[in-house]
C-alpha cells in the first residue's frame, strides 16, 4: 500500500472498508464522491487530515485511507480549526451529519464561517438524527413526524445555505448524493478553495426518513451551474431560500476573502510543532518584567 | 523624615479607591519600584467585579527579608476617597500612618493632608500619592521615575510629563514636611530581580516548555494567562486564540495538540464545565493538553474577581468514565513558572489531559522573583517510524504509553477516536478490545505516580502541630508555622504542590506521627483532607476553611488554630 509519493494517487490509495451503514443509504454515494474528489486532487492520503464528530455521517472517515480525528458529537470543526492553525500544510476536512454540525455544534458553524479558516465542511444532510433512530434534526421540515414529535416539528428548519451565504462564507455550496460525480466537483472545488468551504449534502436515510426519500430529492435537485454567477451574493440569497418543486445544487456563493490562518505569523514557517522554543528571546522576555 | 518605635522587617501599604481612579496604575508602578530598590513584596489585588466605581485594594507588604504571604494589619493606608478610611481603620496596626487629601476629614489617628490640587493635575492626583508613598518609604525619587517611564515606553508625552511633575512635586513637598513613620532597613539585596503574578509566571513556564497554542474565552480569573502569551506570540511563534466558547477552546486545543503543537486552554470553574465532556475526549484519544483552572468563588457565576480552592474535587472527577490525569497545584509564583513546565512534559508523556490548578490570589499576586533559569527541558523522543503500516496509535504496550506520530508529519496515517478502537484507531464494539483498552489507558497512571511532585515538608522533625496545605495557601500556612515556632511550640508544614496522584509513602508517615494535624484550604468542606482520607484512610481530625472569598492570611490561620495546640 505504502508508495513513493511520485507516483499518481489512485482510488485504491485510499481503500475499501466494510461500513456500518443500511444498504440504499445516501452515505455510501458520499464516500465514493470523497474519494473521486480526493483522487483528482491529487491529495496523498498522509496529507489529508479528516475530522468528525459522531453519528452516522460520521463514521464515514473511518471507511477510507486517510489522517482521522474523529471527535465528540458537534465538535469536528473545533478540532478541526485547531489542527490547520497546528500544520497550514494538512489538507483539513469536517465530515460529519446535520445534526452533528448544525445542532450540536451550531455555534462553532457560525465562528467558523466568520474565520474563514481553511477548512472544507461536507455535512450528510439527511434531515433526521440517523444514529440515535430517528428523531427530527435541525433541518427536518416544520410538519416532520418522528417518535420525538409525534405531533410534527413546530419549529423552522434551519437553512444552512442562507445562514452561510448572509454570512459571506467563503465558498457555500449544495450537492446531492444521489449525483456523486456533480458532487465530486463540488468537494474538489471545495478543498482547493483557500477559505472555509461548506458542503450541505442531501442524503437519504433510507431507515428514518420516509419523506425525503431519494426519490423525492432527485425529483427536485437541479443544477445552477449554467444560470448562476457565485460571485453574485444577492442572486445567492435568492437561490438560497429556492426549497420547493426545485432545489438548486451546485456552487451557490464565493468570494475571496483570505483565510484565517495566514493572519497567524506563527503559522507561516511551518508546523508549529517543528518550530524550536526561542529560549534567548524567552530571556529577554523575562528580564522586561524587571 | 523621623523613625518611629521599633524598625520592623516586613510593613504594609494599602492603596484603596473606587475602580478607574488610576489604583492599579499606581500601585504597580510602587511595587516595581519597591522590586527595582531590592526589596521582596507581596501584593495583593482586592477589587469589585466592575469597571468603575465599587471599592478596590491593592496591598502591598513589603519587606527587607524573604516574606510569602499577605497579612492584614494596615501600616500606611492611602485612602483615595473617604471610603477606604472607614472601611480600612479597623485593620490599622499600632503607630499606622493614613495618608489623605487634605480636604477630608480624618481624626483620631496620625494623618498625613496632602494637597493634592497643588501638587498635581487633576488627572495626575494619584501618581502624586504614588510620590508620597514612595518618599515615606525612602525609594529614591530617580527608582520611581524610571519605573514610570517604562511604564510609558516613549507613548503619551505629555500625560508622561504630567505624572513626572506629579512625583516630583509630591517628593518636594514632604521634604518639607515633618513625617513620623518607621522605615525599613535597607534591603540587602543586589540581584537584579524581576516581579510577576502567579498567571504571567505560569505562562512564562508554558513557553520555556514549547507551548505553541492556545486557545481561551475569557474568563476571571483566568485571562491574564492568554493575554500573557499573546504578548509574547510574536516573539515565541504562539497562535493563541479566543475562541467562541470554552467548548470550542479545549477542542481546538486538542486539535492542534493532535496536529503536533503543544496546547493549553485557561478558564476558571464555570468555563471548565463546560470543557467536561472534552476532558474525557482527550483521556480517550490519548491527546495532551493542559488545563489551568484558575478557581474563584462559585456555585455558578459566585464572586467573579474573588479567590477560592473550591474546585478540587470538580477537576479530579471530571470528565465521564476512567482516565488518567494528573492535577498540579503550585504554591508560589515560582512554583507556578515551575509546575507550567512540568504539565507540558507530562501531558507530552502520558498523552491526556493535566491540570493546572491555581486561584484568583495566586493568578493576581506579584512577588519579587529571581529571574528563573531557562534550562532545556528533557525531551520525550519521538518514536521510531515503523516500516510498514498499519501504523497503531493505540499499540498495547507495557506501559500503556503507545508510540505517537503526528498526522502529516509521517508517512503513516495517525487515526485517533473518541469512540472505543482498536490498537489501530478505528471505531470498535469487540468486547476484548474493549478491556484491554481500559487496562492500557489505565496503566499509565503507575508512570504518573513514579513522576508525582512529592509534598514538601517545612520545620521542625517530629512536629507537635503539623499544617497540611495545597495550592496558593502555601505561603500563609508557612508564615503562620513560623509564628507558633516562635512562640516555642514544634511546628511543621506539609505543602501539596501535586494533588493528584497522591502516593501515600510520600507522606503518610508525616501524617501519622504528628500528634495534632490540620489542614487548611479554601474551601468550606474540606475537600484535600476528604481526599487524603479516601486514599490512605487517614483521618484529619482539625480544619481550618476559608471561604469568605479572601485569601489566607497568617493572622486568619492563627485565630483559629484548635485551642491547646500552640505554646
Ligand atoms: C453530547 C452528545 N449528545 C448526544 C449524543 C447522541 N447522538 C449521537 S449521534 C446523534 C445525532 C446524529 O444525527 P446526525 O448528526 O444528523 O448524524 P446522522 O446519524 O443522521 O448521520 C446524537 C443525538 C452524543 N453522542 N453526544
Ligand atoms: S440510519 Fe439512515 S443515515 Fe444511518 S446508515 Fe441507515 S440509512 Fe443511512
Ligand atoms: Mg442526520
Amino acid at each position: 500500500m505504502e508508495q513513493p509519493p511520485d507516483t499518481p494517487v489512485t482510488l485504491p490509495d485510499y481503500g475499501e472498508y466494510e461500513t456500518a451503514w443500511c444498504p440504499g443509504c445516501g452515505n455510501f454515494g458520499i464516500l465514493k464522491a470523497v474519494k473521486q474528489a480526493l483522487v483528482a486532487c491529487q491529495l496523498r492520503p498522509e496529507s489529508v487530515l479528516f475530522v468528525s464528530g459522531i453519528g452516522q455521517a460520521a463514521k464515514a472517515p473511518h471507511y477510507l485511507n486517510a489522517n482521522l480525528f474523529n471527535g465528540l458529537h458537534g465538535r469536528a470543526l473545533p478540532v478541526a480549526t485547531g489542527a490547520k492553525l497546528a500544520n497550514r500544510a494538512l489538507t483539513v476536512i469536517v465530515e460529519s451529519g446535520d445534526g452533528c454540525l448544525y445542532g450540536e455544534g451550531g455555534n462553532h458553524l457560525i465562528a467558523a464561517i466568520r474565520r474563514n479558516i481553511h477548512v472544507t465542511v461536507l455535512t450528510h444532510n439527511n434531515q433526521i438524527y440517523g444514529l440515535t433512530k430517528g428523531q427530527a434534526s435541525p433541518t427536518s421540515m416544520e410538519g416532520f413526524v418522528t417518535k420525538a414529535q409525534p405531533d410534527g416539528v413546530h419549529s423552522q428548519p434551519f437553512n444552512p445555505m442562507a445562514t452561510a451565504v448572509a454570512m459571506k462564507a467563503g465558498f457555500a455550496a449544495r450537492g446531492f448524493s444521489g449525483m456523486p460525480d456533480h458532487l465530486a466537483g463540488l468537494i474538489q472545488a471545495g478543498i482547493n478553495h483557500p477559505g472555509f468551504a461548506l458542503i450541505d449534502i442531501l442524503q437519504p436515510c433510507v431507515s428514518f426518513n420516509k419523506v425525503n426519500t431519494f426519490a423525492w430529492y432527485k425529483s427536485r435537485c437541479r443544477d445552477v451551474a449554467n444560470t448562476h454567477d457565485p460571485a453574485n451574493w444577492e442572486a445567492a440569497m435568492k437561490l438560497a431560500f429556492q426549497w420547493d418543486d426545485w432545489i438548486p445544487v451546485g456552487i451557490l456563493y464565493k468570494n475571496d476573502r483570505a483565510p484565517f490562518e495566514s493572519y497567524f505569523p506563527a503559522c507561516a514557517p511551518g508546523p508549529l510543532a517543528e518550530q524550536p522554543v526561542d529560549r534567548n528571546a524567552l530571556r529577554q522576555i523575562l528580564l522586561s518584567y524587571a | 523624615m523621623t523613625n518611629a518605635n521599633e524598625q520592623p522587617n516586613a510593613l504594609q501599604v494599602v492603596i484603596g479607591g473606587e475602580a478607574g481612579q488610576g489604583l492599579v496604575t499606581i500601585s504597580e508602578l510602587l511595587c516595581r519600584s519597591l522590586v527595582r530598590a531590592g526589596y521582596h513584596i507581596v501584593a495583593t489585588q482586592s477589587y469589585m467585579s466592575r469597571i468603575r466605581g465599587g471599592h478596590n485594594t491593592f496591598a502591598i507588604r513589603v519587606a527587607s527579608a524573604p516574606i510569602a504571604a499577605p497579612q492584614e494589619p494596615i501600616d500606611l493606608l492611602v485612602a483615595l476617597n473617604a471610603d477606604t478610611f472607614q472601611r480600612h481603620r479597623p485593620e490599622l496596626a499600632p503607630g499606622a500612618l493614613v495618608i489623605a487629601d487634605e480636604k477630608e476629614d480624618i481624626r483620631d489617628v496620625p494623618v498625613l493632608n496632602v494637597p493634592f490640587e497643588r501638587l498635581a493635575s487633576k488627572t495626575a492626583e494619584n501618581m502624586a500619592a504614588c510620590g508620597i508613598v514612595g518618599a515615606i518609604l525612602g525609594l529614591e525619587r530617580a527608582t520611581l521615575e524610571h519605573a514610570l517611564e517604562s511604564f510609558f515606553d516613549g507613548k503619551h508625552p505629555e500625560g508622561a510629563e504630567d505624572n513626572r511633575k506629579a512625583i516630583s512635586s509630591a517628593y518636594d513637598w514632604i521634604g518639607a514636611q515633618k513625617v513620623a513613620f518607621r522605615n525599613l532597613p535597607a534591603p540587602p539585596r543586589s540581584a537584579a530581580p524581576i516581579m510577576l503574578n502567579g498567571n504571567e509566571a505560569l505562562a512564562l513556564g508554558a513557553l520555556n516548555a514549547g507551548v505553541k497554542f492556545c486557545a481561551f474565552y475569557p474568563m476571571t480569573p483566568a485571562t491574564t494567562v492568554p493575554l500573557t502569551l499573546i504578548k509574547h506570540a510574536g516573539k515565541m511563534g504562539t497562535v493563541v486564540e479566543q475562541a467562541e466558547d470554552e467548548i470550542a477552546a479545549i477542542n481546538m486545543a486538542i486539535g492542534a495538540s493532535f496536529a503536533g503543537a503543544p496546547a493549553m486552554v485557561a478558564t476558571s470553574g464555570g468555563g471548565f464545565a463546560l470543557m467536561v465532556e472534552s476532558v474525557s475526549l482527550a483521556g480517550m484519544t490519548e491527546t495532551p493538553v493542559v488545563i489551568v483552572v484558575a478557581q474563584r468563588p462559585a456555585p455558578a457565576t459566585g464572586l467573579p474577581t474573588r479567590t477560592e480552592q473550591a474546585d478540587l474535587e470538580f477537576v479530579l472527577h471530571a470528565g465521564h468514565g476512567e482516565f488518567p490525569r494528573a492535577i498540579l497545584t503550585p504554591g508560589s509564583v515560582e512554583e507556578c513558572f515551575e509546575l507550567a513546565q512540568k504539565a507540558f512534559l507530562l501531558a507530552d508523556r502520558y498523552q491526556g489531559p493535566v491540570f493546572l490548578l491555581t486561584d484568583q490570589f495566586l493568578a493576581d499576586t506579584y512577588r519579587d522573583i529571581v529571574p528563573f533559569t531557562l534550562d532545556t527541558p528533557p525531551h520525550w523522543p519521538a518514536p521510531p517510524e515503523p516500516d510498514n503500516p498499519p501504523y497503531k496509535r493505540y499499540a498495547l504496550t507495557e506501559t500503556g504509553i503507545s508510540p505517537r506520530l503526528i498526522p502529516g508529519l509521517s508517512r503513516h496515517r495517525v487515526v485517533a477516536d473518541s469512540d472505543e478502537h482498536t490498537e489501530d484507531g478505528h471505531i470498535t464494539e469487540d468486547l476484548d478490545v474493549r478491556r484491554a483498552m481500559v487496562e492500557k489507558r489505565l496503566h499509565k497512571m503507575l508512570g504518573l505516580e513514579a513522576e508525582v511532585s512529592p509534598p514538601v515538608f517545612q520545620g521542625d522533625a517530629h512536629p507537635d502541630l503539623l499544617l497540611v496545605s495545597w495550592g496558593s495557601s502555601r505561603g500563609a500556612v508557612e508564615e503562620a508555622a513560623a509564628i507558633v515556632r516562635a512562640g516555642g511550640t514544634r511546628a511543621g508544614t506539609l505543602h501539596f504542590p501535586q494533588v493528584w496522584p497522591l502516593v501515600p509513602k510520600h507522606f503518610l508517615d508525616t501524617l501519622t506521627s504528628a500528634p495534632t494535624v490540620v489542614a487548611i484550604e479554601g474551601n468550606a468542606t474540606g475537600q484535600f483532607a476528604r481526599l487524603i482520607r479516601a486514599e490512605t484512610g487517614f483521618h484529619i481530625p482539625h480544619h481550618v476553611l476559608r471561604y469568605d472569598g479572601l485569601p489566607f492570611t497568617p493572622e486568619y490561620i492563627l485565630r483559629r488554630l484548635p485551642h491547646g495546640t500552640t505554646a
